[in-house]
């Protein structure tokens, strides 16, 4: 059994959750970073995590909503909106009221419009940092939490911020849990009032579902037919590459070494 | 002494006979006369290949109108192509158009230029009120090609605040060109580079609504929202196009505009008159951490070391990717002959790449292969081979045994880490 009191006060984190969209069935299930998120949040010792969504609650999304009360949660806080509303005011009133010392998101939602904003608007409403793409939270002591973030290509930078802070999951944090039904089934979506403000500019544009993009065609322009036709036949000839023969081996490795420093992948 | 002409049929036939020994040799001989002689039945016959000039783009001309003889031989020299770019200035713009590119690695990538595009096009729209095109560049770097890619003015912000992720003393740099100059716009990449991050940062703190996603944009009649343009935007992961106005600050995609091409511009450096404000930052950049190049997947890895046909010492091999931190790669041979497994194979039929640095040892470069690394910035080759196909791509070529080559290297590298240990 747990015990009732702790050493070390606890961390409080909130996890913002949205309804997911699957890409290929169109249903609502958990967002893919959002639940990336409530893993991350699990992950953690000594945390207090509480789930906050802000949105319509109907049939769809109820089941995607208890979806994350599955991967281990006894109730998820529920601020009723209507659809099209800017859900960002009501959110940072709740938030500032329950003052988290972590705040994580998703990246960008995955219906509506989204622009991956809401994080940066709540950190300049609030006035708390941000990080963006962050995969793992490494410790918190002192008010300073230490932050893994991803970078393109596989690379990772490791980051110090101030608490409280709001931090937006990666799609390359550690996959989510598997959602059990039972625990689903029986955790409660407390309500909590909140303003409504409804958002003209989205209702103002059009959306229809994504084209195609076209390809980009591969335009050659050249004087004469002869430029063309080498473009199109052509493989790829000597690029002005420098070529280093009849040299010793150290001074060919010196030569690839140079290159390697001003390319700056050498670590 | 005669008027006789004596004919040495042999000769002519080894004047004819273009893949002969001798035929150079007696064409020389026979001099000017080689392109033209009499053939055994009394028919003036001509030699098609010895007549003739090298045109202005190198193919080779026959001039029969006879006004031009014997111009013939400039040889493979050929003139090197012309720059027919125009040189733009535009010394009193009409308006600012703000760029912030990625410059991941230095240099601009073509995402980026595919932004200066988009740029252009918002600039040069009206011909009566051109705008000028101001990138904004963070740090050090190592592109020389600012004019070409279709900057106007550049600003070069460099202070050590603003090295590594720094996105609250980048925004407010950006705050102070925006006070300086208001641009128009503001136009950066939405790139996990940084650029998305930066973009929705200073929309915020500029108090604007961005769009994201944009890879379109068109001229608007209408003019609703005042600027005269609309933009296409992926919205909800990819699955919704949303049309609205174009906003002020704009995150693009790639491939949102087509890059300059025909046009050179001035890239005149700008300064900003006050210095960048100073900023109490709450984010600490702890510096990158060392990951495992192996679990690096091969489609993304940064850094390639890929081996082929040509490498014999396998352990010097895997020993110099550990050494080097690169991520392994292999051709196709190496793959067959079971050498390195098959997620390991680069090329056509194995992974496209996209590394910054693609070191190829032992690679002659097929066709299929050479495919695969179509998108690599810098390519190294190592090979006994100086005529192979790999050479002819490569950026640095080093023609000799690979396993010596590497060996030195490793030795380099590691003689280098060795200093840095004792000055620390």
């Amino acid at each position: 059994m747990r015990p009732e009191t702790r050493d070390t006060p606890s961390l409080e984190i909130t996890v913002l959750v949205s309804v997911g969209r699957h890409p290929l069935t169109g249903r609502g299930r958990r967002a893919d970073q959002d639940a990336r998120g409530v893993e991350l949040a699990r992950g953690l010792p000594e945390a207090e995590v509480q789930l906050l969504h802000a949105g319509t609650l109907n049939e769809g999304s109820e089941t995607a909503l208890r979806g994350y009360l599955g991967m281990g949660f006894d109730a998820l806080a529920l601020l009723e909106q209507p659809e099209g509303a800017d859900i960002l005011p009501a959110l940072a009133e709740t938030l500032d009221e329950a003052s988290p010392q972590l705040v994580i998101t998703g990246e960008c939602a995955e219906r509506g419009e989204g622009s991956g904003l809401l994080p940066y608007l709540l950190a300049e409403r609030l006035g708390w940092p941000m990080v963006s793409g962050v995969v793992a939270v490494e410790g918190v002591e002192e008010g300073i939490a230490t932050l893994l973030q991803a970078l393109p290509r596989g690379q990772r930078r490791r980051l110090e911020v101030r608490l409280p802070a709001i931090v937006s999951v990666d799609g390359a944090a550690p996959a989510p849990r598997q959602s059990a039904y039972g625990p689903a089934r029986r955790g409660q979506l407390a309500f909590v009032p909140g303003a409504v403000s409804l958002d003209d500019d989205w209702a103002g544009w059009q959306v229809q579902p994504a084209r195609k993009r076209p390809k980009r065609l591969k335009i050659v322009k050249a004087a004469s037919a002869r430029d063309r036709f080498k473009a199109a036949a052509a493989k790829a000839e000597g690029g002005g590459g420098q070529v280093l023969e009849g040299v010793t081996p150290e001074q060919g490795a010196a030569a690839i070494f140079k290159l390697l420093k001003d390319e700056g992948v050498l670590r | 002494m005669s008027e006789i002409q004596r004919r040495d049929p042999r000769r002519e036939w080894i004047a004819r006979n273009r893949l002969h020994p001798e035929h150079a040799s007696v064409l020389a001989e026979r001099g000017g006369a080689a392109n033209e002689w009499l053939g055994p039945n009394g028919v003036i016959r001509k030699n098609p290949h010895a007549i003739g000039f090298i045109g202005p783009n190198g193919v080779k001309r026959i001039d029969r109108s006879g006004a031009q003889r014997g111009g013939q031989a400039t040889g493979g020299a050929r003139q090197a192509t012309q720059d027919t770019r125009r040189d733009v200035t535009i010394a009193a713009p009409a308006f600012l158009v703000a760029v912030v590119p990625d410059l991941s690695g230095g240099r601009l990538s073509s995402h980026d230029r595919d932004l200066l595009g988009l740029a252009r096009r918002l600039a040069d729209a009206d011909s009566e009120r051109r705008g000028a095109v101001l990138a904004v560049v963070f740090g050090a770097h190592k592109e020389d090609g600012f004019a070409d890619a279709g900057i106007d003015r550049l600003l070069h912000l460099e202070s050590p605040e603003l090295e590594g992720y720094a996105p609250e003393a980048r925004v407010g740099a950006l705050v102070a060109v925006e006070e300086a100059w208001e641009p128009h716009h503001w136009l950066l990449p939405d790139s996990k580079l940084g650029g998305a991050d930066l973009g929705r940062r200073l929309a915020v703190r500029l108090g604007e609504r961005p769009a994201t996603g944009v890879w379109q944009i068109e001229a608007d009649a209408r003019g609703e929202g005042g600027s005269g343009w609309c933009c296409t935007a992926r919205g909800a992961a990819n699955t919704l196009d949303i049309q609205r106005p174009l906003p002020r600050v704009v995150l693009a995609l790639a491939e949102c505009a087509e890059p300059v091409s025909e046009t050179r511009h001035a890239a005149q450096p700008l300064v900003l008159a006050q210095p960048l404000p100073a900023q109490l930052s709450r984010i600490e950049d702890l510096g990158p951490v060392a990951v495992d190049p192996a679990g690096v997947a091969l489609a993304e890895a940064e850094f390639i070391l890929s081996a082929g046909n040509g490498v014999r010492d396998w352990d010097g091999f895997h020993r110099a990717a550990k050494v080097l931190g690169a991520t392994e790669g292999a051709s196709r041979v190496a793959v067959d002959d079971g050498f390195m497994p098959r997620d390991r194979q680069v090329g056509a039929t194995g992974t496209w790449v996209t590394a910054r640095v693609y070191v190829a040892v032992g690679i002659s470069g097929a066709i299929q292969h050479l495919q695969g690394i179509q998108s690599c910035d810098k390519v190294v080759a190592i090979n006994m081979d100086s005529g192979c196909d790999m050479i002819k791509r490569a950026d640095l070529a080093v023609i000799g045994d690979s396993a010596q080559v590497l060996e030195a290297l490793v030795a380099l590298v590691e003689q280098e880490r060795e200093e840095k240990r004792h000055a620390a």
